[in-house]
């Protein structure tokens, strides 16, 4: 493959694609609720960039801008001094969910790129073959991705982006939906490959939500952060290459971004979450997971303070999976995040040694006194009447803040809790609000 | 109202359809068919009629008949293959087709298939005045309308369901519109064409038989064929030779199903967009024998070296700008585009109840609704008769493996075979202990369609979960219980599948199984399928088009009122994953 020698002549050097004030959005209501807004970044030549934030952040949207999927409502994208109008060559993309070709075997799906730019037949199938063997598939070219493993399909993917030589490779969470092990080895494969400078490509641009993914691989990470999407902090890594994720540098980097990223730059001073409004976006976290958090850190050895990124560690879970539920129990007043750090409120302290009914009861009291959509669903039940109220009603008043998605998420979060607090029933059939009591 | 073929995939398409567009699809449709039948008569002088007696019933002939249905249902095929990937792929990639194009594709599916004919066969006469072309190309037409509709639904549907990520990818990696057609779009709706071909194939045979002897006005058109030589042995009350066209078809349909279609569903398996394994892999000894043989291989290599060449070709340069999905619009465009369709609708209604005025009073319109309200009753309590019977067998049949490995194949068999094959022994029975039309003439109409039932609740029921099975046995959940609140639930989104099918299927028959003849004999039901008969033999177009809207119109309300509403909650309610 190509362009050793000119890796080698340019460390980092001079950026190859710039994003100028980027942002997107779409009309709601009376205004527009944006995804992301003003982003500024670059990628330059012989670095591996960083873009690390939750789900919902708005960073694979940015992604796709910058391949030319889809069109910024504001800003541009300039690509080897020109901007980015479609899809440009030298521009490749591995996708999460693999996006092969499940008609297609192994072979065809790499030669597929060089097809789509009328690359001829035999040049084509040399090409192929040897991407193929670049990333470890030998031996797989005649068979279907249905056959292969997901690790195997996903390095399918990689080859696929790599034969068409990309200038930048746009990494979509290519690991996120691989096992623990194999997602390492395709990691370190890749790494391998890109040091020893064996990879046509210039520069890879890596979204992730994992924050020691991100640590691991990276050169530079962006931090973004959620409604709407902007970079909120630059982090260099400096470590060399083969890291190591026991290093105490490495875990306190690791430590620094979960602080980062649980502080709020658009809230006041102490980088405390802002309070909620009705129009806030709520995530979808069970009651059971939020009861269990809190038994777990009001246990020892933790009771009740907690480094997030060692409950991260000991429960297994991704910041996705963490983040949301930690915010929840800050939201509702059972919690407070600082630093990197959860401390339970005696409130939260007390819950976890409640009998069943009377945590419903507390939790149901917390609820209704810091999420301003219960409160306003209970209250419009309480004026009305009939006690009933259409599930349309809540969706379109929330669809002025939110996107559609969004909108729906949050309310089924509200529903979920308000039933389990038992300050509302709700009849998914014939999606109607009611204080009627199922029991009586 | 396609013979026989809504699938899950149609279905789920029909879901789409916005419905205020019914309103104006309804008059489009019909100002269409209209202006073909009243165009045809005023361009064409009376034509001197076909031959009378073309058809011989000497068994020998049987298999020339048979080949020359065969190529009917074929060329009829190849229509609806080109009518399915034009109309299906303009309504996915344009907004504004699409407002129109689902909609008029529905009202096009509620028309009885056999009303077609009456309206088109003189419009297809005229094409090629006084040859037998016009006679054929009406009789593939009248197939080609039992087919195309629910082909063109799952292709339509399948391009607006391609997985984003992969569109993505085509995008990504700067595919064509030609190369994504080829490389994505055609291999991703391949299987649901491949089902939703074969499905309307097997509810084709039926028309295909219909529609070689038909009389419309003073004109009796005979195609050489299967139907025609039944319509011979009917006239001549000939019971041996009816005896020998059951036997061709069933050698045809068998044919058909091992050469053509397991192939073709073998073959479209690889194209299936689940990455897991299949359990069961759709195979087919031609299949096999076609890719092993070498000789074949080498002789039909260039063609496909040529086909693989042609879908790789770009046609299209390089271009900058997003071509992705469905780029922002208009609204000025838009409500002038809703405006010219608007007008369109009007000046169509207009125009047919100026028609239908001239020929047709009040009285007649109340009369076609009485008659329409019979045949509705007849195809409710038919389904519902059909349902009691089949429903428990299918049930049993799908919780024995083996058997219901032996009984699908028969079903399906069965629901392929042309009922109206079957029918002068019905007539002859009616005749013969003198029973009363409007009772035993009714099980003809689903006489061809239960099976869809049958086979509907047996896959059902063979797909039901094991752990639900056992869970009610470790419970002791027996009897009504066991029915009520176990197996009912679990199968009934398949049932509505197979119910609508058989609905569908029943309206169409209702026209040629309300009024039958054996020899001289004329036996007729009260119905609205008489009423559009009588009418079309008579050739009092006004009526036809009367008796046409008014089933069109009821199968519609049919759709909208019973059946959408019990897909949507066995859809919502009921899954099982």
């Amino acid at each position: 493959m190509v362009a050793t020698e000119t890796l080698s002549e340019t460390a980092i050097g001079e950026p190859i694609l710039t994003v100028h004030d980027v942002s997107r959005g779409f009309p709601r209501g009376s205004g527009e609720v944006r995804v992301l807004a003003d982003v500024d970044l670059s990628l330059r030549t012989g670095e591996i960039v960083g873009l690390l934030g939750r789900s919902g952040s708005g960073k694979s949207t940015l992604l796709r801008i910058i391949s030319g999927l889809i069109r910024p409502s504001g800003g541009e994208v300039v690509y080897r001094g020109h901007p980015v109008n479609g899809p440009a060559e030298g521009i490749a993309m591995v996708f999460q969910t693999f996006a092969l070709f499940p008609w297609l075997t192994v072979l065809q799906n790499v030669e597929a790129g060089l097809e789509a730019l009328g690359v001829p037949g035999k040049e084509s199938r040399r090409r192929a073959l040897s991407a193929i063997d670049l990333i470890g598939l030998d031996g797989f070219e005649s068979a279907y991705p249905r056959e292969l493993s997901g690790g195997m399909r996903q390095r399918v993917g990689f080859a696929r982006a790599l034969v068409v030589e990309p200038t930048i490779l746009l990494l979509d969470e290519p690991f996120s939906a691989l096992d623990v092990l194999t997602a390492e080895t395709i990691r370190t494969d890749l790494l391998d490959l890109w040091i020893e400078r064996r990879l046509p490509t210039k520069s890879m641009l890596l979204v992730t939500h994992n924050i020691e993914e991100a640590v691991f691989m990276c050169d530079r990470i962006l931090i973004f952060s959620s409604n709407p999407g902007r970079v909120v902090g630059e982090i260099e890594v400096t470590f060399p290459h083969p890291r190591n994720r026991l290093d105490a540098e490495f875990r306190q980097m690791v430590d620094d971004i979960y602080a980062k990223m649980t502080a709020r730059p658009t809230v006041g001073a102490a980088g405390q979450l802002p309070k909620l409004q009705l129009g806030s976006r709520l995530p979808p976290v069970s009651t059971n997971v939020i009861a269990g958090l809190i038994e777990t850190i009001a246990a020892p050895p933790y009771n009740g303070k907690a480094d997030l990124p060692e409950i991260a560690r000991t429960l297994q879970l991704e910041i996705d999976d963490l983040f949301p539920v930690a915010e929840v129990l800050h939201y509702l007043g059972f919690a407070e995040l600082k630093e990197g750090d959860i401390l339970l409120s005696a409130a939260a302290r007390n819950f976890a040694d409640l009998d069943t009914q009377t945590r419903k009861e507390v939790f149901a009291r917390h609820l209704l006194g810091s999420v301003p959509l219960a409160q306003h669903i209970r209250h419009v039940l309480d004026e009305r009447p009939g006690h009933r109220a259409p599930r349309i009603r809540f969706e379109q008043e929330l669809e002025d803040y939110l996107s559609d998605g969004a909108a729906e998420e949050t309310l089924d979060a509200v529903i979920d809790w308000g039933r389990y607090a038992e300050i509302f029933a709700y009849d998914d059939q014939a999606e109607m609000f009611s204080l009627e009591d199922p029991k009586g | 109202m396609q013979g026989s073929s809504t699938s899950y995939a149609s279905l789920t398409a029909r879901g789409l359809v916005p419905n205020r567009w019914d309103i104006i699809a309804f008059p489009l449709v019909f100002g269409l068919l209209l202006l073909a039948a009243k165009g045809a008569r005023e361009t064409l002088a009376p034509l001197s009629a076909l031959k009378e007696s073309v058809v011989s019933l000497d068994p020998v002939n049987l298999p020339e008949y048979a080949l020359r249905t065969t190529l009917r249902m074929l060329a009829a095929m190849i229509a609806s293959l080109v009518f399915t990937v034009t109309y299906g792929t303009l309504a996915a990639k344009s907004r504004r087709a699409e407002l129109v194009l689902v909609p008029l594709l529905d009202i096009l599916q509620s028309v009885p298939v056999l009303g077609y004919i009456s309206f088109t066969v003189v419009f297809f006469m005229s094409l090629f005045p006084g040859r037998v072309a016009g006679a054929e190309a009406a009789a593939i037409f009248a197939i080609f309308t039992s087919q195309a509709w629910n082909m063109t639904f799952s292709f339509y549907q399948s391009l607006r369901t391609v997985p984003r990520d992969l569109e993505e990818a085509t995008h990504s990696f700067r595919f064509s519109a030609w190369q994504r057609f080829w490389r994505l779009e055609a291999p991703f709706a391949m299987p649901g064409l491949v089902w939703n071909m074969m499905m309307s194939m097997s509810g084709g045979w039926f028309f295909v038989v219909a529609s070689e002897a038909i009389t419309v006005g003073d004109r009796t058109i005979t195609l050489p064929g299967i139907g025609a030589y039944l319509a011979q042995a009917t006239a001549e009350k000939d019971l041996a030779a009816v005896g020998w066209v059951v036997l061709t078809m069933t050698a045809v349909i068998i044919f058909y199903d091992q050469l053509m279609f397991r192939p073709l569903v073998a073959w479209a398996d690889k194209f299936r967009f689940e990455q897991t394994g299949a359990q069961t892999v759709p195979g087919s000894w031609f299949l096999d024998l076609l890719q092993r043989s070498r000789l074949l291989g080498t002789v039909t290599n260039p063609g496909s070296l040529l086909l693989h060449a042609l879908a790789r070709r770009r046609f299209a340069p390089f271009r900058q700008g997003i071509a992705s999905v469905r780029l922002s619009h208009s609204t000025i465009v838009d409500v002038l585009w809703f405006i010219a369709v608007a007008a369109a609708a009007v000046f169509a209604a207009w125009k047919i109840i100026d028609f239908v005025a001239a020929g047709v009073s009040w009285d007649d319109v109340l009369e076609a609704l009485k008659l329409g309200l019979f045949t509705l009753t007849r195809v409710v309590v038919l389904i519902a008769v059909a349902s009691v019977i089949w429903v428990p067998i299918g049930v049993e049949v799908g919780l024995r493996p083996h058997l219901a490995e032996k009984i699908q194949p028969l079903a399906q068999f069965l629901a392929a075979f042309p009922a109206n094959l079957l029918f002068p022994v019905f007539v002859v029975a009616i005749v013969r202990f003198e029973l009363n039309p409007d009772i035993w003439l009714s099980p003809l109409i689903i006489l061809g369609t239960q099976w869809y039932i049958l086979f509907n609740v047996v896959a059902g029921t063979m797909a039901y979960p094991n752990d639900f099975r056992e869970a009610a046995t470790n419970f002791r959940m027996r009897g009504w219980q066991w029915w009520r609140q176990v197996m009912l639930p679990g199968i009934f989104p398949y049932f509505v599948t197979g119910a609508i099918t058989a609905a569908g299927g029943a309206w169409n028959a209702s026209i040629v199984a309300e009024a039958v003849s054996w020899g001289d004999t004329k036996i007729t039901a009260h119905g609205l399928g008489a009423y559009i008969a009588e009418n079309t033999a008579a050739g009092d177009y006004p009526k036809i088009v009367l008796g046409i809207a008014v089933m069109s119109m009821l199968v519609t309300l049919f759709n909208r009122l019973l059946w959408r509403p019990l897909y949507a909650f066995a859809e919502e309610r009921l899954r099982l994953d």
